[in-house]
This record gives structure tokens, C-alpha cells and sequence, in this order.
């Protein structure tokens, strides 16, 4: 669409608005230009973030080599399966017992509940968390992940449970008919129709819901038991005034998950529109 | 699906001979299904999401113990000191001007926030709209990408191009127009900039998702009836697409009220939100039922906000039908 | 019931109730329907929609259960029994064949869930392609073939595990109206080879009327006429029946006397006409009557006529030409039906005067 120029005064658009590509552009140009950057220099082969001295995976290896960042890395994704794993059979069966039902008492209750991570201020949740957490801490004396994995699992629910209520809603409600017609038992019907219908939101959903773990920093930063970093809030300890290369590259690394994860989400959800 | 599980468990034999006792024990029995395929969700939401704000509610309420936590005695002093302060040696009370300016700010730079995001925003999204049907998909994947980015990483990016020797004074100091940096980085404007950056894409994504269902014939219609381009903007696409314009303000609005990350990347320690203000009272303030309080005054404005969208969104709905 | 005793019924229903939902927003589907459908029958169940005729296909697949009433699988009591535990299929409107499956796979699932083995299912499958001419499709997926042959894949789907009786819920809806009428013959052919009993739920009362061994007429949640396409046609016994079947003229008569269910009429023009009385009809008194537009004729000779009237409208059809009249003394129009031939050139002028023929048996007294 031309912002100006022979073709728009000759040719009328009902669709143009003065302006509007402009900033759209300035927009998309805004979201991206800053990432770009930080990715662009992680390869810098200089210690500065704002001069360009050559390539180099200098900042991988020493990243690489650094034990803590092993670590880190290691509870980030052992806590981000646990909890997609969990949050997603939780919600799997929390969405097949709240869609294609009649309303029943207590579902209003029970979105709201499903809901609520989303609602609720992570800085909230957080302090609550780490109040309640600590009264656990003191009385049990157990100090392990399990205290990260329960937190991310409930922040995952809502997002793994949209996608796959989505498919559920979407689902043909006369192919389960079908199936007890043709003499399937409901456990039969569920595991040969229900099941592999359901799928790619299910794929969906566990898919969304370990990119939001692995990216959790507000929750994870006060859940956490002193030594227990995962790599958000280890990059968050490192930050002094300047982000240095070795968390530019840590960054990338992550980036590229999550961009990889959401790509397979986004086009497992488009192909079945 | 559920009707037939419920009614599996009936078989001739056992089945009541009259109707209504039959079909009651396979609601029972679909019921019972019900909740127990809820059970785990609940229980973990109850566990890790709902349960621990009432202890926060309960926490408000108590005096604070002198290295963190509690001690467990009624108080109100916590809530007292959410707004007010008391000088022992004049024995006066007055309004807290620390807290107040910090509230202030957290409000004032969310609405900042969310007023910028909607006048980007709103374009992009028609931007969006008014692309060939194939192409959307992609423009859109475009715009969740950066959402689905970790917040941290996005911060850090933003953080990159406006510090002292970031590259935008790197630019300008190369170019000559300028000597010494811009302090950008720890004020305000940095802050709102960086909130701004990690939440655009929740302004952009409801309004799209309104935009996309607008019937572009309205608008020859519009055009049609002697309106100009900028009465269509006004009178024609915008009222069909306020619902998404709300949904995006109040996505953005909530989580840069409850900011915790950014102002304490950007805002370096200075600049404080109500985030970084709770997150105080558990640190180095040690007082734990101040920032108990904290929290539910937060919590208490984004319930109040949603409640107010909420109420936007049925009454539209009683109007439109 | 008064069918033979040796052979029951292939499905009864007896005073099945159905009701949705509760307190005010309480729905009676189904009121106190009772029903008898025999061995090998292609019996439909036509009405418009909400009539109840799809609840009552639903309670005899097992995908809902009454409120009252029984429902009898030969003899044998259902009403509580799950879809998956009766030997009865369904070819559903929407088709709802599986999506992540084969053509094969679909027409075999029935079979593999009665855990027929790999060897017998596909040999089965083989044969149900075979009956539906679809040999060369087995191993696409479902979306990949078109609205008919989905339509032959349903029915194979059904018919492959051979139920005792065939469900089908307007299954030839979707299709456009030169495939229908193909799927209408293939539909007779299947039962015919199969020997299974069908139960067809329509709207289509064309269809309905070219297919049907016997109808069943519903209209608000009840049966009102069962019977044989002709006996539902000629002789509706309501209002209803004979307005939702082909077109009708209706008229208030007078019985005179009454004989082996038939009767002595008065007509408002002071005629007597002979007709047939439907069950339950009145004996005595003023009765409504109905004529069929194409067993009634128009004549010159006013005097010895049933019925006079003034031509308002002649409406040319190609294979028909319809009069549309004002009978004297005024009431509903009265149409006319009459076959054109080549020959036929009579130019009646709309305002002419004439008189009505009625044929022989062409009267028929309802019921209210």
C-alpha cells in the first residue's frame, strides 16, 4: 500500500489510513530491532556490546564452560518438563471435564480458578508463594526443586489448558457418537478417537506450557531456595550495569527454544483451522 | 462422550425399572466422572495459585518479626503503613510520601504505558487487518514471536540500545550531534520505554482479533455516505473494534501495574514500582506483613480494573443484542 | 401388539417419553410415543423439525435414554442399554466419519471393536466396499474423497458389523438434489440386499413417499398417522398429515350416514358425496373433509357438479396446470391439479363460472 504518490490519488482505497503502515512498520521495526541486536552481538568476538570487532562463539564456549550456567540450565529445563508434563495431563482432563457439558454448579468457580494465574500479578503469586513455601520449608525441612516444580505447574495450567480446549470445542461431537455406535467402549473411544483428535492441542499446550516455565523469572526468583537458579534468574544475579556477552549468547540459546517451540505451536494450530 | 461413559456403568440388570432413577444415577455418576478428571488441576491450583493469597491476607494482619516473617499477633499496622506514616518523636501522622509517590508513579507510568501501546498498537493492528488474507498468518506469527519471548531477554535487548554506551548514543556521539550520552537508562522514561517493548504484542493481539472480524463493507458504506477518512477511523471502525481496544488496554495495564523485572532492570534500583516496593518488604525491609499488604492493595487495583472490563464487556453485549 | 407373534417386532417403542432439560426451560421431545416397526421394513419417520423424529432415532441408537416409556430391540428391553452394547448402527447426517482414519479403517472400526480379527475384517471390508462400489478407495483418508462417496463410506461404516437394524438421520441432506435421487435407489437396493431393517428420519416428504415400506407421521413430539406411503397419501388422517403431505384442499361437510368406515357426506353446496372415514373420525355432525387437488376436476356442466366456483388464478406447471377457484359461498381457495396433454387447449378465462368434479373415493374425513 503506497503512503502517497500518484497511485493513491488516482485510486481510492477504502482500506488506507494516512499513516497507519508507517507506524506498523516502525512498530514491527521496534519489536525485532533490539532482539536482532542482542543476537547479532553474542557473536561479537569483542568484550563491548556496542562495538563489532568479528565473529566468534567466544561468549558459547565460555558459557558453556561455566558450571553455574550448567547448573542452571540443567533445573531450568528439569523444572520446565516436570511442570509441562504435569500442568498439561492436569489440564487435558480438567478441559475434557469442562467442555461439551452442560453448565454445571461450581464451573464458573472452576474457570476462575483455571484462570487465575493469569489474573492474579505474577509479583503477587510470587510473595504468596514464597510465604507459604517458606511455612512448608520450616516444618518439613525439605528444600528440593519440588517447591519450583509445583509453582511453575500451576502458572502453566491456563496455558496449557487454552489450546486444548480449543480442539476439544472444536471437536465433532458426533464422531464419539459414532464410535459407541460401532460398538467402542467409552476407554475405547477415548483412546481411538477422542485421544488422537485431541492431540495437537494437547502437543499445543505442553508446547506453550515449557516456554513459559523456561522463561519464568518473577516466580522462579521467589520460590527458589538460595543456590537453586535457573538461567532467567541466574542472567538476572549477573546483571550489574551492562549485560555481558556470555548472557547475550545464554540469551540466544534461549530464544531460539522458544521461537523454535511457538513456530511448531503456530503452524500445528494453523494447518487444522 | 460423557453422556455415554455415565451410562456405561448401567447394565440391563442392575438398572432401576423406572426412568427418573435411572437417568439420576447416570448424572451422578457423569457428575462424580467430572470431578474427579478436575481433581488434579484443582488441587494444584489450590496449592500453588489460590490457597497461598489468603495466607498473604492473613500475613497483612500480623506484626513482623524482626529478621523477616511474622510474628503471630493481631495488627493493623501494616495496612496502616500502606498509605500513612507516624512520627514517634512528634507523634504526628501523615501521609507516607514514599509509598504514595511509588504508587503514583506505577500508576501513572501503566497508564503512560498503556496510552502508547494503544496509539502503536491500534495501527499495527489494522495494518495487520487490511493485509491479503495469506499473508495475516504470517504478520501475526510475527507479532506473537516477541510474546512468547522470554521478558528478561527482551529487557536486556532494550536495555542494550538505550544505556550510555548503548547504540543509540553510540549512534549519535559517531554522528557528531551529540558529546556526551543521554542518560537514558534509570529514569522514567526508561522504564515506560521497556514496558512498553515487552507488552506491546498484548496490545496489538486483541485488537487485531476484533479488526480481523470487521466487515470491510461497513466501511464503503461509510465512505459511501459522504464520510471522510478520518470520520470512518472515528465513527465507523473504531466503536466496532472498542471491544478488543479494552481487552488490549486492560493486558497491558495489569501486568505493567504489578512490573517487577523491568524497573528493576531499567529503573536501576532508583525508580521503584509497586512491584520492586514488595519485593522490598521482603529483602532488606523485613517486614513481611507491610509487603503482605502491599500485595493485596495490587491485587486489590487489577481486581478492580477487571471488574470494570468485565462489566464493559456484558453491557456491550446487552446492547448489541 | 397385532403383528404375528412368532416374529416380534425388529423395534417397539412403547408410550416413550422424552423430556430436556428441567423447570422452565423443560422440553418435551417426545410424548408417550408408541411404535412398531417389523423385520426388514424400510420405515421412516417424517416431520418437520423439532417433531421429535431425530430423538426417537437417538433413543433407539442408545445416545440418549427415555424419560418413560420402554424401547424394545426384539423384543428385548434397550432403554437402558449403551449405544456400544446394541446391535444397532447409525449412518449419522454429518456423516461423521473418523477424520485421522481410513476409508478402510472407518468401514472396518465397528468390526475391530467386536474384536473380529485382521484377516476376517478386511475381507468384510473388502465385501462392504464392494457393496457400496467403492473398491478403489480404501486407503484414502476421508477428506480426500467427495460428499457422496463420504455418504457410501457411512453407510458401509454401518452396515459392515450387519446390526439388526440400520439407523439413518437424514443422511442424503447434504447431498446436492441429482445425487440424492441416486443415493434414493441405492438406499432401496442396500436394504433390499441387505434384509436389514432401516429406520430413515427425513423432512423430505417426496422422499419419504418414494422410498418408505411404511411412514410414520410426527409432528410436535407424537406419531400421528402410521401407514403406507399411498395410505398416508390418500387417506391422511389429520390436518396435519394431509398439510405436510402434498397439497390439499379442505372443506367442511355434514355426515349423513356412516358404513364400514366409510360415509354419506353433505357438502355446503347441498351434494352428497360418498368418503372414507379416518379412525377415530366423527360419525355424526360437521367433519372436515380434504380432496386432492389432482383427484378433483373442473367441468362445464354446473348442474349435476359437486362444487361451484368462479376461476381466480390458472397457474401453468408444464406437466400440470393448476386452477386456483372461489368457491361459492366463499371459504379457503380450492385448487384444481390437471394433467396437460398435447391436446388440451381449452381456454378457461380467469372469472369464468365453473363447476368442480370430485373423483370417486377422492373424499377423506379427518379426524378433528
Amino acid at each position: 500500500m503506497a503512503e502517497a504518490g500518484t497511485s493513491s490519488q488516482t485510486r481510492f482505497s477504502i482500506k488506507r489510513q494516512p499513516g497507519f503502515t508507517t507506524i506498523a512498520i516502525v512498530c514491527f521495526l521496534m519489536l525485532y530491532a533490539p532482539i536482532i541486536t542482542l543476537v547479532t552481538y553474542s557473536f561479537n568476538a569483542g568484550t563491548s556490546v556496542a562495538i563489532w570487532e568479528g565473529f566468534s562463539w567466544r561468549w558459547y564456549e565460555a558459557a558453556w564452560q561455566n558450571e553455574q550456567v550448567q547448573d542452571a540450565a540443567a533445573r531450568s529445563l528439569i523444572v520446565a518438563a516436570f511442570a509441562a508434563l504435569i500442568a498439561t495431563t492436569a489440564a487435558t482432563m480438567a478441559a475434557l471435564a469442562t467442555t461439551r457439558t452442560k453448565p454445571y454448579r461450581g464451573l464458573t468457580t472452576v474457570y476462575a480458578l483455571i484462570n487465575q494465574p493469569l489474573m492474579v500479578p505474577e509479583i503477587v503469586t510470587a510473595v504468596a508463594l514464597l510465604i507459604f513455601f517458606a511455612v512448608i520449608k520450616v516444618n518439613t525441612g525439605y528444600q528440593g526443586l519440588g517447591y519450583l516444580i509445583l509453582a511453575h505447574t500451576a502458572f502453566c495450567i491456563p496455558f496449557a489448558y487454552l489450546p486444548i480446549r480449543a480442539r476439544l470445542e472444536g471437536m465433532d461431537l458426533s464422531l464419539e457418537s459414532a464410535a459407541a455406535d460401532l460398538y467402542a467402549t467409552p476407554w475405547l473411544t477415548f483412546r481411538r478417537v477422542t485421544l488422537p483428535l485431541l492431540l495437537p492441542g494437547i502437543l499445543a499446550g505442553a508446547m506453550l506450557a515449557f516456554v513459559i516455565s523456561l522463561d519464568d523469572v518473577v516466580i522462579t526468583e521467589f520460590v527458589k531456595t538460595p543456590g537453586q537458579d535457573t538461567l532467567p534468574t541466574y542472567m538476572l544475579g549477573q546483571l550489574r550495569r551492562v549485560v555481558t556477552p556470555e548472557v547475550n549468547a545464554i540469551s540466544t540459546v534461549l530464544l531460539t527454544i522458544s521461537v523454535v517451540l511457538v513456530s511448531v505451536f503456530f503452524f500445528l494450530n494453523r494447518r487444522k483451522r | 462422550m460423557s453422556e455415554l461413559a455415565a451410562s456405561s456403568r448401567i447394565s440391563v440388570d442392575d438398572a432401576p425399572q423406572d426412568a427418573a432413577s435411572a437417568l439420576q444415577a447416570a448424572e451422578r455418576q457423569q457428575a462424580k466422572r467430572r470431578w474427579l478428571l478436575l481433581t488434579p488441576a484443582l488441587v494444584i491450583l489450590l496449592l500453588a495459585a489460590s490457597g497461598p493469597l489468603l495466607i498473604v491476607l492473613t500475613y497483612s494482619f500480623l506484626k513482623p518479626g524482626d529478621y523477616g516473617g511474622v510474628i503471630w499477633q493481631f495488627s493493623t499496622e501494616a495496612w496502616f503503613n500502606v498509605f500513612l506514616q507516624e512520627d514517634i518523636f512528634e507523634e504526628t501522622v501523615t501521609f507516607s510520601d514514599a509509598h504514595l509517590s511509588i504508587f503514583w508513579r506505577s500508576v501513572r507510568l501503566s497508564l503512560g504505558t498503556t496510552l502508547m501501546a494503544l496509539l502503536i498498537g491500534f495501527p499495527t493492528a489494522y495494518f495487520m487487518a487490511t493485509r491479503p488474507a495469506s499473508s495475516r498468518d504470517l504478520w501475526l506469527f510475527l507479532i506473537t514471536i516477541p510474546f512468547w519471548t522470554n521478558l528478561l531477554i527482551r529487557t536486556f535487548a532494550i536495555m542494550e540500545v538505550i544505556r550510555n554506551e548503548g547504540i543509540i548514543n553510540s549512534i549519535l556521539i559517531g554522528l557528531g550531534i551529540i558529546d556526551t550520552p543521554i542518560q537514558m537508562m534509570f529514569t522514567d522514561f526508561a522504564i515506560m520505554l521497556g514496558m512498553l517493548y515487552v507488552y506491546l504484542p498484548l496490545m496489538v493481539l486483541p485488537i487485531y482479533a476484533s479488526m480481523e472480524k470487521l466487515d470491510f463493507r461497513l466501511v464503503e458504506a461509510g465512505y459511501d455516505l459522504y464520510a471522510t477518512r478520518w470520520r470512518v477511523l472515528k465513527r465507523v471502525i473504531f466503536p466496532l473494534v472498542k471491544p478488543g481496544v479494552i481487552a488490549g488496554s486492560i493486558l497491558v495495564f495489569i501486568p505493567s501495574l504489578g512490573a517487577y523485572v523491568t524497573p528493576r532492570v531499567l529503573g536501576g534500583g532508583k525508580n521503584l514500582m509497586l512491584g520492586n516496593l514488595i519485593e522490598l518488604q521482603f529483602g532488606q525491609g523485613r517486614n513481611w506483613p507491610l509487603g503482605a499488604a502491599l500485595s493485596i492493595t495490587l491485587l486489590a487495583i487489577v481486581m478492580i480494573a477487571l471488574l470494570a472490563y468485565v462489566r464493559n464487556v456484558s453491557r456491550q453485549e446487552n446492547t448489541h443484542g | 401388539m397385532s403383528e404375528g407373534k412368532a416374529s416380534p417386532s425388529a423395534v417397539e417403542a412403547e408410550t416413550v417419553t422424552k423430556i430436556f432439560g428441567s423447570g422452565e426451560t423443560q422440553v418435551t421431545a417426545l410424548n408417550e410415543v408408541s411404535v412398531a416397526i417389523r423385520q426388514n421394513e424400510f420405515f421412516t419417520l417424517l416431520g418437520p423439525s423439532g417433531c421429535g423424529k431425530t430423538t426417537l432415532l437417538r433413543l433407539i441408537a442408545g445416545f440418549d435414554h427415555p424419560t418413560g416409556g420402554t424401547i424394545l430391540l426384539e423384543g428385548q428391553d434397550i432403554s437402558y442399554l449403551p449405544p456400544y452394547k446394541r446391535p444397532v448402527n447409525t449412518v449419522f447426517q454429518n456423516y461423521a466419519l473418523f477424520p485421522h482414519m481410513t476409508v478402510g479403517e472407518n468401514i472396518g472400526f465397528g468390526l475391530e471393536m467386536l474384536g473380529q480379527g485382521k484377516a476376517e475384517r478386511d475381507r468384510a471390508v473388502g465385501e462392504m466396499l464392494q457393496l457400496v462400489r467403492m473398491d478403489e478407495l480404501k486407503d484414502r483418508k476421508t477428506d480426500q474423497i467427495s460428499g457422496g462417496q463420504q455418504q457410501r463410506v457411512a453407510l458401509a461404516r454401518a452396515l459392515a458389523p450387519h446390526p439388526k437394524v440400520l439407523l439413518l438421520d437424514e443422511p442424503l441432506s447434504a447431498l446436492d438434489l441429482k445425487l440424492r435421487k441416486e443415493m434414493q435407489i441405492e438406499l432401496k437396493r442396500l436394504q433390499h440386499e441387505t434384509g436389514i431393517t432401516f429406520i430413515f428420519v427425513t423432512h423430505d416428504q417426496e422422499e419419504a413417499l418414494t422410498m418408505s415400506d411404511r411412514i410414520a407421521v410426527m409432528n410436535a413430539g407424537r406419531i400421528l398417522q402410521i401407514g403406507s406411503p399411498r395410505e398416508i397419501y390418500d387417506h391422511p388422517a389429520e390436518r396435519f398429515v394431509a398439510n405436510f403431505i402434498g397439497e390439499t384442499n379442505f372443506l367442511e361437510a355434514e355426515v349423513v350416514s356412516t358404513k364400514n368406515g366409510s360415509a354419506r357426506l353433505r357438502l355446503p353446496s347441498g351434494k352428497m358425496v360418498a368418503a372414507a372415514l379416518a379412525e377415530g373420525a366423527r360419525t355424526e355432525g360437521k367433519v372436515s373433509i380434504v380432496v386432492r387437488p389432482e383427484h378433483a376436476g373442473l367441468t362445464s356442466a354446473k348442474a349435476k357438479a359437486a362444487l361451484t366456483g368462479r376461476l381466480e388464478n390458472v397457474v401453468y406447471f408444464g406437466t400440470d396446470t393448476h386452477y386456483h377457484l372461489r368457491l361459492e359461498g366463499g371459504g379457503e381457495p380450492f385448487i384444481v391439479r390437471q394433467q396437460n396433454s398435447r391436446d388440451t387447449e381449452e381456454k378457461l378465462e380467469p372469472g369464468s363460472e365453473v363447476g368442480i368434479e370430485i373423483g370417486k373415493n377422492a373424499v377423506q374425513v379427518l379426524r378433528d
